[in-house]
């Protein structure tokens, strides 16, 4: 019979669409996930990044077919939440290792409200130098932020903190 | 419709439509940007603002069963918006934006840090999530804002013009609502009053540091109307631009 840890499992295949190997338990998304007694029915509830995220209803999708794909239950239903609204703190110790691998700073833990400080001196993905600056604090997406290490000369991205 | 529920509609759409025309007019400056980080920063903004409004859409949707948020969005008659006159206005010169998107996110970053803690329970959520978002746009403003209040004498001169154009058109934005009463004494939302308090305490400082001269808000005459669907005449043009793809073939199941 299908367990909660079981979904869990699954949806450590769910990634995002812009970083393929990120999951989006990897991510923090993931609000909650529930198995009807019978392990026939599962929900799953997740918040996004951004409101604006244009992934959403491509995760929606593929957290559906991934648990079809994988589990034998007879409904999926996701959900989009606000409730707990996602931040840069939820994202996994591995998932921080990952995104560092792909040549992205990850966030720094924030603890208050995000000023203009912790956007600098972040350190560079490739150099680990902390030389760097803010170039600007809108990337490619909405989650990535632009910086430039005068160590290296490289410009790199940042999952931006969000609080 | 009891007054209580009207009073909370009535409060996500005029939210809902401010964010969706600024965003929509901050689409505008894509490919015009003064410089690309700017173009990037303010299509990212526009991307914010339109996806915080399909949310509150959305949210309406859920909670009153009014229209799905393509509908609502795009194909409303112009006097059923209740977005305040500051957000339609024309992009103009990147002063006049810059000065606009300054105003407009301070007041929505206190709106929404108000309604964190609002008795209606399903905005407290998103209200959060908004205004961590914000944050990053009234940076942006801030940095520019000091920027180009005290760079040459050209750019000073003309912050402090867009902001004396501006200025009354931000002061519409706390239009008061017919249901304020019931907004404050239900818990819902302190009431645009209150907002507004907040509002000039934040910016008064800023534009000090920015060297500019902030209008004296009690000789000022607020540009109101927008929140009862009186609006300028800039905003049916705009409606017209953003809905013209879809009322072109409104049953499109994929664009």
């Amino acid at each position: 019979m299908v367990t909660e840890q079981d979904v869990w499992k699954a949806l450590e295949q769910v990634y995002d669409p812009e970083i393929p190997e990120l999951s989006v338990v990897d991510l923090g998304m993931i609000l909650s996930v529930d198995v009807a007694p019978d392990g026939k029915a599962v929900k799953v509830v997740f918040t996004p990044t951004f409101a604006a995220c244009p992934a959403i209803p491509v995760i929606k999708e593929d957290i559906a077919a991934k648990i079809r794909e994988l589990l034998p239950v007879e409904s999926v239903t996701v959900e989009v939440s606000y409730d707990q609204p996602w931040n840069s703190n939820r994202i996994t110790e591995r998932g921080r290792q990952i995104l560092k691998q792909r040549g992205f700073a990850p966030p720094p833990h924030v603890t208050a409200e995000i000023e203009l400080e912790v956007l600098h001196t972040v350190p560079c993905p490739y150099c680990g130098s902390t030389n760097t600056e803010l170039q600007t604090p809108f990337g490619p997406t909405l989650c990535r932020a632009i910086h430039y290490c005068h160590n290296c000369h490289q410009s790199f991205e940042q999952f931006k903190p969000v609080m | 419709m009891d007054p209580k529920q009207e009073a909370i509609k009535e409060l996500l759409i005029k939210m809902a439509d401010d964010q969706l025309i600024i965003g929509h007019r901050h689409s505008e400056w894509i490919g015009l940007g003064p410089i690309l980080e700017e173009d990037i920063a303010l299509a990212s903004i526009a991307q914010d603002k339109v996806g915080q409004s399909y949310t509150l859409f959305q949210l309406l949707h859920d909670q009153f069963g009014t229209a799905d948020p393509d509908t609502m969005g795009f194909l409303r008659a112009e006097n059923e918006y209740r977005c305040c006159h500051l957000v339609e206005y024309p992009n103009g010169e990147y002063d006049f934006s810059l000065i606009r998107h300054f105003l407009f996110d301070h007041a929505e970053y206190h709106r929404f840090d108000m309604l964190q803690a609002s008795t209606f329970e399903p905005i407290r959520g998103i209200a959060r999530k908004f205004k961590s978002e914000i944050k990053y746009h009234i940076l942006h403003a801030d940095v520019w804002v000091r920027r180009l209040g005290t760079g040459t004498e050209e750019s000073h001169q003309r912050m402090q013009a867009a902001l004396e154009t501006a200025f009354p058109l931000a002061l519409g934005i706390f239009e008061p609502s017919p249901y304020e009463q019931v907004l404050i004494e239900e818990n819902f939302f302190p009431g645009e009053d209150a907002l507004r308090q907040r509002w000039l305490e934040t910016i008064q400082p800023i534009l000090e540091e920015a060297s500019l001269q902030m209008p004296d808000p009690s000789s000022v005459e607020p540009a109101y109307g927008g929140r009862r669907g009186y609006h300028t005449e800039h905003l049916a043009p705009l409606l017209e631009e953003m809905s013209w793809t879809l009322r072109y073939d409104p049953e499109a199941e994929r664009w």
